[in-house]
């Protein structure tokens, strides 16, 4: 495998966000997953969503683990900082980065294997912090590049392309989530664009963690008949229950919104989601029962997706820390050390 | 080898024998800091068990006028509060030391001995009809003997008082208590025996210009000076205390007057992998970050060390070691970690690694660290052990040069940015193998890929074999530069001669005592602490220009030594282990007695030279 420079032409007439940046700049490297990966088209999705709310590129900061999933971070905002980690552990990253300099935007891409095998300890972790991050999870429940193993997002009862049954449960990230108290999560699907964009853009603007668990079909090892993550079947067996349209704090709400059936969420920084309830007996702000719904449907075969739970703001890693608004690694030495007449009284203790 | 008779003014051993988490820690902190008030030099070393309460502990205080900081090997004064291990405490005492026992019970047979004097003190009695509260009536037993040796030892009632004025100056009921228990000790030691013993303290003026520390706390200040911000570590003896006293120095000094905001960050981490993953997401944002570890979590961390070595992320590490393999024993030292450490994670990768000797070199090699792992962007491993991370050792007062600012290497800044056409990550435009490096948020020009696997030196991911092989070998280069940027070796070669010492860390102390003995034995040798690897310059010389050289060093497998022969061009022919490895500290009989097994003729040989 080479790497291929994408080449940068961007036509006079392409539309230009408020930063003036068209869609072109949000692009990264040609991607090399196969023809009709799932995830290439999450990527396309991190474009249009970070285009269209003027992220800086620079002030996007990328993360992955390891795995095909992984790889995507390569393929989008060429000029934000990507870091491919270790397998599993790109959350301690991620954690160490934000630490370091709040102020920027953190995404991190992982996979079913990287967040629910290997990592599944850290993802953890990173939602009991309340790490300031979007996590994106694309779940296509095998292991692409070592051909085929079962992952343990896959469902009981389906079959790898080889022929043999997986009959151990999966463990569900949103289950998990909402479980381990994230304030926003949600399922999504590759192939919905529409639904997946806005919520990578509220995604991105929640402050806390943010997680969108992302079917995304495995073309070469899980797209066959018998796998419950193929396309075919999971577009039949996705259950859209709640819609969320993201609009930035300087944009007005235009849309006609039915009155009961949409409920606006006001974020920290005054962005708003406004979400519309497909399945009017669904309720995405309860969290018990919203878990209750979700494992309910599942057992019927069914994957509800959507923003399924939004709560409001709580504290985050940095509130939780006491740290200054400011990033860490812009605090001046001066402030940091206490010099030759602070170490002179710190040393009268050790005589 | 000859015993001749020790002076017994400000040169005898203490040790005290008790039960873990029965408060004995304050007493003998308060002992050995009123005999370096009285200013005579002295050294501690605790001996604790891997427990929270009940099992025996020890704890020793070597008082030492000619300021030596090892142990001697031998104990003038016991004082026996653990029935549990009399049979071994009283064994323990050299002929004509002394014993000292809490009298309130029947003296046990097992205390019997005709060639030391034995001292009954009733101290559970004493504690009992003075205090209330059973845990109160404990405390204040070891405070008791406290007062006891006091007395013996003719140690000073008022620096006692102050110290523990200073020591519970937010307490103040506290230090009448505490002073009410010495003076009770104090008291009966004075109406009941001849006081003080021939073996005792007198004022000298040794340690003036001089602190208390142990080697964690040291560390954990260099961090705050070296401008530490994001603090990541998971649990583990004998690295814990670092953590705490980092922690406690910013909760002290980097709160914010006006805002209240802290300055720090210090996550406490769900395991060592997510430690030392934090580190290097913080160092890689431009962070000054740390972790500390022992033995088992180094091990966890070598997967994330070859990233970091890799993808040239700094970062910097403290390994305080302790006793191995696997869990081995948590409370006791060992130098066992070095290989592990030089070469830790799978592939081609070697680390910088420091070998302080002492807590006042922690608190230097600290924030020499963090200047290392930016300049060469690679993470730095801070070996040090139990034995200086958590016992307490006179040092020269640590020093401060207000000029300092932190090194962070090839950093462009937002300006150089602006003026590069293009920027490449990897690439080797000074010809020293240090590429140049950006901070994400700056600018889009800045950013690149930080990946473990194969990349160029234009930092995008490759797999071809020319590429991948211009990269490594560029890492190679660096580690050329390292050796000029790492501190050198600590030379003594005033002996002269062509025999030597070489050693790291904290073997210093007792070889540096067995260098004054072996000179009064007639033996002159010349001695080498290296203080870094990659092996400098000096190193190689040093082992060149000497014919027999003594590797000393604390684990059972010569680790120094192969390292030694791994990298460096020296005959191993010449080199002769000196391994300590029993999870107690190096003494300096050790050192004297392996020397001299070499060096000196054995009779038989000597009298066939006197023959021919």
């Amino acid at each position: 495998m080479t790497y291929l420079a994408k080449p940068k032409v961007s036509h006079p007439s392409l539309p230009r966000n408020a930063l003036g940046l068209t869609r072109r700049d949000y692009e990264g490297s040609l991607s090399t997953l196969c023809a009709g990966c799932g995830h290439d088209s999450i990527t396309a999705a991190i474009v249009e969503a970070c285009w269209g709310i003027d992220i800086e590129p620079q002030n996007l900061v990328k993360l992955s683990g390891i795995g095909c999933s992984s790889k995507t971070t390569a393929y989008f905002v060429s000029g934000g900082h990507g870091f491919n980690s270790v397998h599993g552990r790109m959350p301690s990253i991620a954690t160490g980065a934000n630490a370091a300099n709040r102020e920027l935007h953190y995404i991190g891409v992982s996979g079913d294997g990287d967040t629910l095998s290997i990592g599944l300890g850290q993802f953890c972790h990173a939602i009991r912090r309340n790490l300031d991050m979007l996590y994106i999870i694309e779940n296509n429940g095998v292991y692409g590049l070592t051909k085929g193993q079962f992952s343990a997002s896959a469902d009981v009862g389906t079959k790898a392309k080889k022929g043999e049954t997986n009959f151990q449960p999966p463990i569900d990230p949103v289950l998990l989530a909402i479980t381990l108290g994230a304030t926003f999560v949600a399922r999504s699907f590759s192939g919905d664009k529409k639904q997946l964009v806005p919520l990578i853009q509220a995604g991105l603007r929640h402050k806390g963690f943010a997680l969108i668990d992302v079917l995304s079909p495995c073309v070469t090892f899980n797209d066959h008949e018998g796998s419950t993550k193929s396309y075919a079947y999971t577009r039949e067996h996705y259950e859209p229950a709640v819609h969320a349209d993201f609009i930035p704090p300087e944009r007005e709400i235009v849309a006609d919104y039915q009155e009961g059936e949409t409920l606006p969420v006001v974020m920290h920084d005054g962005s708003r989601i406004v979400l519309h309830k497909l399945d009017a007996g669904y309720d995405p702000t309860n969290r018990a029962a919203a878990a209750t719904q979700i494992q309910e449907r599942m057992k019927a075969g069914e994957y509800l997706t959507g923003l399924l739970y939004v709560g409001s703001a709580e504290k985050d890693f940095h509130d939780l820390n006491d740290t200054p608004d400011t990033a860490l690694n812009k605090v001046p030495y001066e402030k940091l050390s206490p010099g030759s007449k602070g170490l002179a009284k710190i040393l009268e203790r050790y005589r | 080898m000859s015993r001749t008779p020790a002076p017994r003014v400000n040169d005898f051993v203490i040790k005290i024998a008790t039960v873990n988490g029965t408060g004995s820690a304050s007493a003998n902190t308060l002992l050995m800091k009123a005999i370096f008030r009285s200013g005579v030099p002295v050294m501690g070393k605790n001996y604790f068990p891997s427990n929270i309460q009940g099992l025996p502990t020890w704890y020793e205080i070597r008082v030492t006028k000619d300021g030596y900081v090892a142990r001697s090997g031998r104990v003038d004064i016991m004082v026996a509060m653990n029935a549990e291990t009399y049979a071994r405490d009283v064994k323990e005492v050299m002929p004509g030391g002394y014993l000292i026992y809490d009298s309130t019970w029947p003296r046990p047979a097992l205390l019997k001995r005709e060639d030391i004097t034995v001292l009954g003190v009733p101290l559970a009695k004493m504690c009992n009809e003075n205090f209330n509260g059973v845990r109160t009536r404990i405390l204040m037993k070891n405070i008791c003997y406290a007062g006891v040796l006091a007395a013996l030892l003719d140690l000073d009632i008022e620096q006692i008082r102050q110290l523990l004025a200073d020591t519970y100056a937010k307490k103040p009921q506290l230090v009448d208590s505490n002073m009410k228990a010495v003076q009770l000790g104090y008291d009966y030691a004075k109406q009941h025996f001849a006081c003080p013993l021939p073996l005792h303290v007198e004022k000298m003026t040794k340690t003036g210009g001089h602190i208390m520390i142990d080697g964690n706390t040291a560390a954990a200040l260099g961090c705050v000076f070296a401008g530490a911000t994001v603090a990541a570590w998971y649990p583990i003896t004998p690295s814990t205390s670092l953590m705490d006293a980092f922690k406690a120095f910013c909760e002290q000094l980097r709160v914010d007057p006006e805002t209240g905001r802290k300055n720090f960050a210090f996550i406490q981490a769900e395991d060592e992998l997510a430690a030392i993953g934090m580190t290097i997401g913080a160092m890689w944002n431009g962070a000054r970050a740390f972790t500390a570890t022992s033995g088992p979590g180094l091990s966890l961390m070598t997967e994330f060390l070859g990233l970091a070595y890799y993808a040239e992320v700094p970062a910097v590490i403290f390994d305080i070691q302790r006793v191995g393999p696997s869990t081995g024993m948590p409370t006791r030292t060992q130098q066992c970690d070095l290989i592990a450490a030089a070469y830790a994670s799978h592939g081609d990768t070697r680390h910088v690694c420091l070998y302080p000797s002492n807590p006042e070199e922690c608190f230097y090699m600290a924030v020499q660290a963090f200047d290392l792992a930016e300049r060469l962007q690679t993470p730095v491993l801070v070996m040090s052990d139990l034995d200086i991370g958590m016992n307490d050792w006179m040092c020269r007062e640590l020093q401060w040069d207000d000029g300092y600012r932190p090194d962070l290497g090839k950093m462009l800044s937002e300006e150089q940015i602006r003026q590069l056409d293009k920027f490449y990550r990897y690439l080797d435009r000074d010809g020293d193998g240090i590429p140049w490096r950006t901070l994400p948020g700056v600018h889009p020009k800045a950013a690149y890929f930080t990946r473990g696997s194969g990349h160029t030196q234009y930092g995008v991911y490759t797999e071809d074999a020319a590429e991948y092989q211009i990269v490594v070998d560029r890492l190679k280069k660096k580690w050329e530069t390292a050796k000029k940027l790492v501190p050198r070796a600590v030379i003594d070669a005033t002996a002269g001669g062509d025999i030597g010492i070489v050693s790291l860390g904290s073997c210093d102390g007792a070889i540096r005592e067995a260098l004054d003995v072996l000179e009064a034995e007639g033996v002159r040798v010349n001695y080498m602490r290296v203080r870094s690897f990659p092996f400098t310059e000096d190193v190689e010389c040093f082992l060149a220009a000497h014919r027999l050289l003594f590797v000393v060093e604390q684990n059972r497998d010569a680790q120094f030594r192969s390292l030694l022969t791994l990298e460096t061009q020296v005959d191993r022919s010449k080199l002769r282990s000196l391994l300590h490895y029993n999870g107690l500290p190096i003494s300096s009989s050790f050192i004297v007695e392996g020397v001299l097994e070499e060096v000196r003729p054995r009779p038989r040989e000597q009298a066939l030279g006197a023959a021919g």
